[in-house]
């Protein structure tokens, strides 16, 4: 557990709790992003809580939708809305629906959950502040299975004819999906590659080592001219041993008792 | 003077850019046929060509409306609607101020045949709540339809004509949304009808043509415009089965799921004993001229009047 930050520390045990208390959801995506997250929270994207609608902010889309109570977990801690509602996650009339939804919670940027989307809406929020000559940056996520989605390379061809050096994609490639590992289910590889033949400039990067995530996003944030995408390489399940790497916790809710043998993992007591 | 319904609204975006600084247009490589050419000549920064990729365009455009924008996304109706899911999650679910035009409605594009021809995009798009759909049945009429949509706050889907449609309205007419509007009826009106007729977009001039041509036989029917399909015109709907012994409905587009639809679920819902005869294709379009495919595919003016006098009970 040492190469995790310490304060993903307490947002994986949030995850492991929501999702236990809801019976259903995605542990696996959500652990695996879950360290991207913390850091470009907390020392990257510009944003402020208590002004959700600040048009100079910078926004993060997470195409990679189902990864919903990792993306709950972090806008808690930040304080843009009360960590008691993530207990309601998936119940009837919380605003933590199943998949995030814009509009039912400040700090959702977009509605997401139908897998490959997410790049062309944050392209077009890119687009904007281009227009309106904004400073702001945007950034999405999406798992490497949604890679695999026709609009994603849509999104990516077109990225760079617009010069959206404003743009930012992190791929959560933590080589998992329902049916299986990534790489038979229908393999991406070499993805830096495609990226790099589509124009981008592309970085790989331990998606669990925080200083990597910092430096990575750094780096985004130089981009001239040219979109840059970052391959965050990741462990699904990561920081709890009996769920990483198997694709069968995609989308299953911990009993108590695995959600207490996860907690005693993640925080060590 | 006849016009394509999609010509006056190339001209309208370009009458109206000034007033609507935040509205932006997006294309996929249809800018000469969805008549935004000339927008995206005289406005080139608010102009966005995203290539043969329409997801992508559909998914830009609700990012642009999250962001403060007025996204008109242009193409074919047949290639917009084939998105279907892009526009219910990215546009719907996000409440995204999205404006989609689909050109190139029906049989009347003519020689293109069935794979450019939308026939089914009202019908896929009438089941997402909150987006308005307007038709409109003259240049004049989507003028305004097209000033409206950019004004109102939400999806809107505008769907035009390849074809050029005459003039069905006086120059004063002002568009209303949500209303079907009578554009002819017998001198002097009778106080009761053998039908009322709604048609929309293409099929209004034949409508029309179609009660003309029938009233010298004895059969007296009347005409309503109907621009709004989504919401629907209910109390238009009410007060025509008051009066009517039937109701047709005529439209280029697939007889199940677009208008005649609309009409048969506003008589159903407001228990109207009307009965409703539904016109429009059953097929995926072919080619032809449009005047071949209409007359074939029953929405020429003989053959609505002919389905007017059928028997009802052959229907």
């Amino acid at each position: 557990m040492a190469d995790v930050a310490p304060d993903a520390k307490e947002l994986r045990a949030d995850i492991i709790r929501m999702i236990t208390a809801a019976g259903s959801g995605h542990p696996g995506g959500s652990l695996s992003i879950i360290d991207f997250l913390a850091v470009l929270y907390s020392k990257h994207l510009r944003h402020d809580p208590r002004r959700p609608d600040w048009p100079d902010r910078d926004r993060f889309v997470l195409s990679k939708g189902h990864a919903a109570p990792a993306l709950y977990a972090v806008l808690a801690r930040h304080g843009y809305f009360d960590r008691n509602l993530l207990s309601s996650l998936r119940k009837l009339g919380s605003p933590l629906q199943g998949h995030p939804e814009r509009r039912r919670l400040p700090g959702i940027e977009a509605s997401t959950g139908s897998l490959g989307q997410g790049p062309s809406i944050a392209l077009g929020m890119a687009l904007a502040a281009k227009l309106d000559g904004r400073g702001c940056r945007i950034y999405a996520a999406c798992g490497d299975g949604e890679m695999q989605e026709g609009q994603v390379w849509e999104a990516l061809m077109a990225a760079p004819k617009f010069q959206l050096d404003n743009l930012t994609l992190v791929v959560d490639c933590n080589d998992g999906q329902i049916d299986g590992h990534v790489h038979e289910v229908m393999p991406l590889e070499p993805l830096a590659g495609k990226l790099a033949a589509f124009n981008w400039e592309v970085r790989d990067l331990d998606g669990h080592d925080p200083s990597a995530i910092d430096a990575a996003l750094d780096w985004a944030k130089g981009a001239r001219g040219k979109p840059r995408a970052l391959l965050a390489r990741t462990v699904k399940g990561k920081g709890v041993s009996f769920m990483e790497n198997q694709v069968d916790w995609h989308g299953r809710a911990p009993n108590q008792e695995q959600c207490a043998a996860a907690l005693k993992e993640i925080l060590g007591a | 003077m006849p016009e394509a319904t999609r010509a006056a609204f190339g001209s309208t975006l370009l009458e109206l850019a000034e007033a609507f600084p935040n509205l932006v247009v997006l294309d996929a490589d249809l800018s000469k046929s969805t008549m935004t050419a000339a927008f995206a000549e005289k406005y080139p920064s608010r102009h966005f060509e995203f290539g043969i990729a329409e997801s992508n365009m559909i998914g830009a455009a609700a990012g642009l409306a999250l962001s403060g924008k007025i996204p008109v996304a242009a193409s074919f109706a047949c290639f917009l609607v084939g998105r279907l899911e892009t526009i219910r999650v990215a546009v719907i679910l996000n409440r995204a101020n999205v404006k989609l035009v689909g050109t190139h409605a029906g049989l009347g594009i003519g020689e293109d045949g069935a794979s450019q021809m939308g026939l089914e995009d009202i019908a896929a798009l009438r089941g997402l709540p909150r987006i308005a759909i307007l038709q409109p049945g003259d240049a004049l009429e989507a003028r305004q339809a097209v000033a409206w949509m950019l004004k109102h706050e939400g999806p809107v889907y505008l769907r035009l004509t390849r074809q050029k449609l005459e003039d069905i309205h006086k120059p004063d007419y002002k568009f209303e949304f949500g209303k079907a509007d009578l554009v002819w009826q017998p001198e002097p009106k009778p106080r009761h009808f053998q039908a009322t007729i709604f048609a929309s977009g293409g099929t209004v001039g034949g409508a029309i043509a179609a009660a003309k041509e029938l009233l010298p036989r004895g059969f007296s029917a009347r005409v309503f415009n109907a621009a709004t399909i989504k919401p629907f015109d209910e109390q238009a709907v009410d007060q025509a089965a008051a009066v009517s012994e039937r109701l047709v409905t005529v439209e280029d587009h697939n007889v199940s799921g677009g208008l005649g639809a609309a009409v048969c679920e506003a008589a159903a819902s407001l228990g109207l004993k009307v009965p409703v005869v539904a016109l429009g294709t059953r097929e995926l379009g072919e080619s032809g001229s449009p005047a071949e495919l209409y007359e074939r595919h029953g929405l020429s003016a003989p053959r609505i009047a002919e389905a007017c006098l059928r028997n009802l009970s052959s229907c």
